[in-house]
């Protein structure tokens, strides 16, 4: 297989093939949860717990208070700066977007080149910074599997070979472009079934929670 | 109940798995910020005590079977059974390092709410048959004898006598038609007398009718604590039997956090149907009558004070204001701790590790992170609103040789009433 033929196939058979799984695999997912259904309150309640859900999505956006921004400094500093860095270097990097615009027909203004480049280097950087607490911290230690270490590899990798590649290092571009699309085919297959699941469940989850202590007339 | 099982046990916490639970376990991404949000973690450092570690087998059971990838792994053998010895060894985690305090609810950034389903965990290690002694012995009291203490109807009849001596009018027993039916905990009837003559003193000033009842006085909840459910139903059932039979508006959970919860919140869920009178807190009625002008108090307390939130009346019961209002009626230098509200350090012995003595040394050292809070503050009182919390931070002190009082909010109060002369005695 040549380089060329590499990047025909993960732009093309691939990326559908990923795409489905990653649809239909988020779409189980969500079955998966809302299937298990929930005993309705019987207790009076304070509030309406709808409201208080949706306050909970947007609150826990960020630390509960800062005490609690004291105490897990590290983890929330290097939990920022990598979904920052992500979010920007995925929807705001100009040839992303074009790829966007040729799926959806969505358009919107990206960032200039350096300022996407410098964001790449810092994820990677937080990433790294996570890993190594991940390997250090007793905690995390007792917590992570093996599961931990693949989401973190599946994670690292585009970002990574999108680096190399736009700046034509080790590996002729095309290759290492064809890598970079296939290193997001496989992060997009394993996402519904592993805790990347977590972008689209935290909103689930914080509703829940939110909507729960709302009752209550907690605001949380 | 019938004998626990491993079948049971697992029947359970499957019985208990809902859409939050399922959408819990998917959310997490194992940051392990829950652990600095734990006092069992904080104050000993292991890392065991991590909240989402304490729900493991409940986790693995819930991907093997309600989703596709855990039963599939199961099908070609890749997945780990749940054991007996495996629900033995985390007994320890959920029963004595956890309070059901609900901190590490709070800050989990995914939003879990982690303590949520250690309550249901409990359901689970109950049936199984791995739940402390000191909560089987306390839920099998309860049940038989109508108090987690052993305390029965006598006890309480003696110290309705010894108050009415010292208040020098009737506490009222049994009567219909009262407004309010006052519940006691057993702690207080034991430890602390002081309650009922304080409420005592406060509804006659009010000019509140209320009662007690014979048949139900008791209004803590075992079973809450352990993870059952069905005694948890049998208790509140008594109260709901006393309340419709006496007729009263309102049923007062008394100066303890889990029975408020119990109440509350889980109760009308337990026995299945909506409550047909209201249930709230003595620092709810207690403040309810402040905005009516109905308490009245005079002189104040000038000794440097301050305030410890019983988690569950707090945090995972929504009485958030009531009390700091009712303090400021009568502490002049009433101040907060750095975590407070919503957001305070449990004491070390809620959620049934009071009851537990296998986590008695535990308990000890989570008390330190009530410790440290204190010597911030240099106060000369703590005041608190739940007997179990009092029980546990006068312990604690004790241990640590800190002269610090634990004092009940409702009983200050009663100290502070204005006795007024208008054709009543006294």
């Amino acid at each position: 297989m040549t380089s060329a033929e590499f990047l025909l196939w993960v732009r093309g058979p691939g990326l559908q093939i990923a795409a489905v799984i990653f649809a239909f695999g988020i779409i189980l997912r969500f079955f998966e949860i809302y299937m298990m259904g929930r005993k309705k309150n019987l207790s009076v309640k304070r509030a309406s717990g709808t409201g208080a859900g949706f306050r909970t999505v947007a609150k826990r956006f960020l630390p509960a208070d800062s005490e609690t921004m004291r105490r897990s400094t590290f983890t929330i500093v290097a939990g920022y700066i990598f979904h920052i860095g992500l979010f920007i270097t995925l929807f705001l990097f100009v040839p992303h977007i074009q790829l966007f615009d040729a799926l959806t027909g969505l358009s919107w203004p990206g960032l200039p080149m350096p300022v996407v480049d410098f964001f790449t280097v810092i994820s990677m950087i937080a990433l790294l910074a996570l890993l190594w607490q991940r390997l250090t911290k007793p905690v995390l230690r007792l917590l992570s599997t093996g599961h931990d270490y693949l989401v973190w590899t599946l994670t690292f990798l585009p970002f990574l070979t999108g680096y190399l590649a736009y700046h034509h290092l080790f590996i002729p571009y095309t290759w290492m472009l064809a890598f970079h699309i296939l290193s997001v085919e496989l992060l997009m297959v394993l996402f519904p079934f592993t805790k990347l699941m977590h972008a689209f469940t935290l909103f689930v989850s914080r509703w829940y929670t939110g909507s729960m202590a709302g009752e209550k007339g907690v605001k949380v | 109940m019938s004998k626990p099982t491993l079948e049971r046990g697992i029947n359970a916490l499957k019985e208990q798995i809902d859409a939050p639970i399922a959408s819990f376990f998917s959310s997490c991404v194992h940051c392990g910020m829950c652990a600095d949000a734990c006092l069992f973690h904080t104050e000993t450092g292991d890392p065991r005590y991590v909240p989402i570690h304490k729900l493991e087998p409940m986790r693995r059971l819930w991907e093997q079977e309600y989703t596709l990838v855990g039963r599939l792994k199961k099908v070609v053998g890749l997945s780990k059974k749940i054991t007996a010895e495996e629900l033995e060894e985390w007994q320890e985690l959920v029963y004595n390092s956890c309070s059901l305090c609900g901190r590490c609810s709070m800050v989990c950034p995914v939003g879990n709410d982690i303590v949520y389903m250690i309550r249901k965990m409990r359901e689970g290690m109950s049936a199984a048959g791995y739940a402390p002694e000191g909560l089987i012995g306390a839920s099998t009291r309860a049940v038989e004898i109508g108090s987690p203490m052993g305390v029965t109807i006598k006890a309480v009849e003696a110290q309705v006598k010894h108050a009415e001596k010292e208040l020098g009018f009737e506490i009222p027993m049994d009567a219909e038609g009262a407004e309010y039916l006052v519940l006691m905990s057993s702690m207080e009837i034991m430890n602390y007398p002081e309650y009922l003559q304080a409420v005592a003193k406060i509804m006659r000033q009010a000019g509140k009718s209320w009662t007690i009842s014979s048949e139900a006085f008791e209004a803590t909840n075992a079973g809450i604590q352990i993870g059952a459910s069905d005694i948890a139903r049998v208790l509140v059932q008594r109260i709901v039997d006393a309340a419709e039979k006496l007729r009263v508006k309102t049923v007062i959970s008394p100066e303890c956090g889990h029975a408020y919860t119990a109440i509350r919140w889980e109760g009308a869920n337990l026995v299945g149907r909506p409550f047909n009178f209201k249930v709230q807190h003595i620092l709810e009625v207690l403040d309810e009558l402040r905005e009516q002008g109905l308490l009245k108090t005079e002189g104040s307390e000038d000794s440097r004070m301050t305030f410890h939130d019983p988690c569950q009346l707090v945090r995972r019961g929504g009485v958030v204001e009531q009390p700091r209002n009712l303090l400021k009626m009568v502490a002049s230098d009433f101040v907060e701790m750095t975590d407070h509200g919503i957001m305070n350090w449990c004491c070390g012995a809620g959620g049934g590790v009071s009851a537990n003595e296998d986590a008695h040394e535990l308990k000890l050292k989570a008390f330190n992170r009530k410790k440290k809070q204190l010597d911030e503050l240099e106060v000369d009182a703590l005041v608190t609103a739940c007997a179990n919390c009092r029980i546990a931070l006068e312990e604690g002190l004790e241990e640590n040789e800190m002269d610090i009082p634990v004092l009940g909010l409702t009983e200050m109060l009663a100290e502070h009433i204005v006795i007024e002369q208008s054709g009543k005695e006294e």
